[in-house]
């Protein structure tokens, strides 16, 4: 096992209202009103970007990875994380985290950025017109956009085992992380015998959108294991898994749980203790089975022969990984340790007895227990716009008309906190020296990706300085050599790269 | 709000943190009750106002 180092990448749903739409331009405008505001200027470089490279092997034939779009704004952020147009969204990833906690914490940050943006971009906007964000994966009309979570795997380990192991948590931990949707938006993919509902709600806003067990595309035949092989670190010791299936959160619990939970998972797969009992029969058909019974009642055929409802297939690898954390609190850290210990077995019971806990912590419950409490008092039934409007604005990045910041959901980090992070990288991490030296030399500082920084130190002649150990370039290593360098000159020669 | 959860950094997680709301919590439920009722009596000036033209503009390219 090694430390699961992670992050988020989030893209968010946008809206130009009283302009033209035009995502792409709207996106651009965001990001750079924020940029400028906060005098940002180092750009991203594409230098070790390859999203065609497969994890099971070379390069596929016959698939669609994604492009890499690098003549839109990109760029490196103070606090480590990288802000940029991903197709017609605007998109955070965060920088690496060595914690849950701090996963979440960034992406807090991240929230506020994009609020940040907002105000301004509506500055410069004409007019009346202003910008709207949703942090959801879908336009309930078949698009959708991802929230992407990355984890350093043991390169020794064998990708098959990665597989076998992770798909029977992505599919049911949607039932804590899932965060509610009201509609289908794939129809074929429906099964006749699954149970309807008064606003055909379902679990999660993306699992409409899988098709495949095991893939590297991400926006056609989209898979529950994504085979994406581009460790942005060292290759020949370091994986980073790249997951797809997830729902982008607004209930901080759902966020901590959902990386913390998987972190972990990951770790009993690498020391091979992660049981092999629990591997399902048709992953893809339970992805939609999960997500379509809020009921939780509906089983799921397992490779063995037997069947489990997704509740209980989550109660035995939650007592196996608190097992497993309890001996390696280390993988995750012994803060996030402590409170997944708490969390996971309490929000267990809490979804099956739809306790108040559940209504705190749970995005897809709070969202529905709003939507049926306002269909009850105006007797609305039915996929009503009153109701898909609650559910999109569930998600609004306007505080003032968020549903989800209405809903009494438990806060897990101190804003204070969030708000040191928008500019303070992690210090734990490289995202460490990557945020200090964008900081202290936004000029000299060329361009920057997550394993490599380019630097000018002076007259014009740049050096490469290579970040390939992800849990290298802390404050601890190099906090004071940051400090103690003036000029990039001195950077490059007390790191011995001059 | 004194039994939401307000973690300072590098705090330890005390056990009954997060487990204290369970001895009130019919006191908390009546108070989510409350609050959601709240909610729908405000909700008008939340959502926006023609519900039906907002839904269907929301319209967005596929991302990732």
């Amino acid at each position: 096992m090694i430390r699961k180092i992670a992050g988020i990448e989030t893209e968010y749903g946008i809206l130009v209202r009283g302009a033209e739409q035009n995502p792409v331009l709207a996106s651009s405008i965001l990001i750079n009103a924020y940029l400028q505001s906060v005098s940002a200027i180092t750009g991203w470089d594409f230098i070790a970007e390859h999203p065609e490279m497969d994890a099971r092997g070379a390069a596929l034939r016959d698939v669609f990875p994604p492009e890499v779009e690098s003549h839109l704004v990109n760029a490196v952020l103070r606090n480590g994380s990288r802000y940029y147009v991903d197709h017609a969204h605007p998109e955070i990833s965060t920088p690496e985290c060595a914690s849950p906690l701090d996963v979440l914490k960034y992406d807090l940050a991240a929230e506020e950025i994009v609020r940040l943006s907002v105000t301004a971009a509506n500055r410069i906007l004409p007019g009346d017109s202003e910008v709207l964000l949703y942090k959801n994966n879908s336009d309930g009309k078949g698009n959708s956009y991802g929230c992407h979570e990355n984890y350093l795997v043991d390169r020794a380990v064998n990708f098959d085992d990665i597989v076998q192991g992770v798909t029977a948590h992505f599919v049911t931990r949607q039932i804590f992380c899932g965060a509610g949707k009201i509609g289908v938006e794939n129809q074929s993919q429906r099964r006749a015998n699954m149970p309807a509902n008064p606003f055909n709600f379902q679990i999660s806003q993306r699992a409409d959108f899988f098709e495949a067990e095991v893939g590297l595309e991400t926006t056609l035949k989209r898979p529950i294991v994504n085979t994406r092989d581009e460790p942005h670190c060292d290759p020949r010791k370091y994986r980073r898994l790249h997951v797809i299936c997830g729902d982008a959160n607004m209930s901080q619990t759902a966020t901590f749980l959902k990386v913390a939970s998987t972190c972990v998972v990951l770790a009993m797969i690498e020391d091979g203790l992660f049981p092999q009992g629990l591997q399902l029969l048709d992953p893809v058909k339970a992805v939609q089975v999960v997500s379509s019974d809020p009921s939780l009642r509906l089983a799921i055929e397992l490779r063995n022969g037997k069947e489990q409802t997704a509740l209980n297939i989550q109660r035995e690898i939650c007592a196996l990984a608190l097992d497993y954390l309890s001996q390696n609190p280390e993988c995750i850290g012994t803060e996030s340790a402590q409170l997944l210990i708490e969390l996971w077995p309490k929000i267990l019971d809490s979804i099956h007895d739809r306790t108040d806990f559940a209504l705190r912590t749970v995005d897809w419950i709070a969202k529905e227990r709003i939507i049926t409490a306002y269909a009850e008092r105006h007797g609305i039934v039915g996929e009503d716009p009153k109701l898909k409007l609650l559910d999109l604005q569930y998600h609004d990045m306007r505080p003032a008309k968020c549903l989800a910041g209405r809903a009494n959901l438990i806060q897990l980090v101190d804003e204070t906190l969030v708000d040191l992070a928008i500019n303070e990288p992690p210090e734990d991490t490289r995202a460490y020296f990557r945020g200090k030296c964008v900081s202290k030399w936004p000029r000299d500082v060329v361009s920057a990706n997550w394993d490599s920084m380019v630097v000018d130190i002076g007259g014009g002649e740049l050096r490469r300085i290579a970040m390939q150990e992800p849990q290298r370039g802390t404050r601890d290593l190099i906090g004071s050599l940051v400090d103690k360098a003036e000029t990039t000159q001195d950077l490059v020669r007390l790191l011995g790269v001059g | 709000m004194a039994e939401r959860i307000q973690r300072k950094s590098n705090a330890p997680v005390e056990s009954n943190e997060v487990v204290t709301e369970s001895r009130s919590e019919s006191e908390t439920g009546q108070r989510l009750r409350a609050e959601l009722d709240d909610l729908l009596d405000e909700i008008d000036e939340v959502l926006e106002t023609n519900a039906e033209e907002f839904v269907r503009a929301y319209v967005q390219k596929g991302g990732e």
